[in-house]
């Protein structure tokens, strides 16, 4: 891959990351979870891991996330630490 | 308490940054997991079991105790979610709700009362809200391709990227994509709790099953090559055609979990409205 793609797709991961356990929002947070499990399915297909990609795209971005929204819409939606 | 939490945090970050100096270059031929299994995998696996896909042979043949064992921390997870949250009411409320579809005019209908058998009424509850047409017809269209393409993700696995593991998470995001556009009561209607609870189990049951048949046939257990006076083919073959088999029964398990976990959380155990 050309590294400078590599690279913005690997700064998203952390900020992604890091924006998922700082915001206060819970909603927000299952969704940038989704969206850092796809820049984590992104890295995988260019490694070569299409498997894991292919998992990673469905499980990660895509049921778990439909899993997350589900717990937030029946419990808070603002975190309280 | 937070501050003291950031410096574990930031210690043990720091401790595996550390630790991955010692690693092998990305994709070294020389390192020692380069050089005794995988050239192995590569070049026998083909003629051991004839799928052409290597991580499907590792994962279903090769190492399918592991893989039986996943499937069966998913039907624990299942499990898990319909104990804890699963809510058993066991009298009725006193008043029920019902919709006329065509017209949409809501009927009360008192304790005791019956509505005359009828396909036009539906059962809602007191939070009911209407759901989109656009978003209700388009999600209905799009199930049964959703559907076909998880059952070819299943049935493809020996060739391209994919398997039961997969193609049954695909199966089971169909279904709930049904009970997130149509209302949980008209995916529940297809889907009784029950079938979701038993084919859960049954799927690794298949998985299990198929295992403990190549021990009373003579080999080890999970060596699908004793299925071959069975299944009237080759060793080989067999390997394959048992490499589908488990496949199916991960995907089973994986999809109707995937369901019964959907359906306890997003109506709280209640399986009434939903989202």
């Amino acid at each position: 891959m050309i590294w400078q793609l590599d690279l913005a797709v690997l700064t998203l991961v952390v900020i992604v990351a890091i924006g998922s356990i700082m915001v206060k929002d819970l909603l927000g947070a299952a969704i940038l979870f989704g969206a850092y499990s796809f820049m984590m399915c992104l890295l995988w297909t260019v490694m070569g891991a299409v498997d894991v990609a292919f998992t990673e795209a469905c499980v990660g971005a895509g049921v778990s996330t439909v899993l997350f929204v589900a717990a937030v819409f029946r419990t808070s939606r603002r975190t309280r630490d | 308490m937070k501050i003291i939490g950031l410096v574990i945090a930031v210690l043990s970050g720091a401790l595996l940054m550390y630790a991955t100096v010692d690693f092998p270059a990305w994709g070294d031929p020389a390192s020692p997991a380069s050089t005794h299994l995988s050239p192995h995998f590569i070049e026998k696996t083909m003629e051991e079991t004839s799928v052409p896909n290597i991580v499907t042979a590792v994962l279903a043949d090769y190492r399918s105790y592991d893989t039986m064992y996943e499937t069966a921390v998913i039907f624990s997870a299942g499990l898990a979610c319909f104990v804890l949250l699963r809510i058993f009411q066991r009298k009725e409320p006193g008043e029920r709700l019902y919709r006329h579809v065509l017209t949409g005019v809501t009927v009360r209908v008192k304790e005791g009362g019956k509505l005359p058998p009828s396909d036009d009424f539906e059962r809602i509850d007191a939070t009911w809200t209407p759901p989109d047409l656009i978003i209700k017809t388009v999600c209905r269209l799009l199930v049964p391709f959703i559907q076909l393409f998880g059952l070819y993700v299943i049935a493809h696995g020996h060739y391209s990227p994919g398997g039961g593991f997969q193609g049954g998470v695909i199966l089971g995001a169909s279904i709930v994509l049904l009970a997130i556009s149509q209302g949980l009561r008209t995916s529940v209607q297809r889907l009784r709790e029950k079938l979701d609870a038993i084919l859960s189990a049954v799927g690794v049951l298949i998985y299990a099953g198929t295992g403990a048949l190549c021990l009373l046939l003579g080999l080890n257990f999970m060596d699908y090559g004793a299925l071959a006076p069975v299944l009237h083919c080759d060793p080989i073959t067999a390997r394959s055609h048992g490499i589908l088999i488990v496949e199916i029964g991960v995907g089973v398990a994986v999809m109707f979990t995937m369901i019964w976990i959907y359906c306890n959380l997003s109506s709280t155990g209640k399986y009434d409205e939903g989202l």
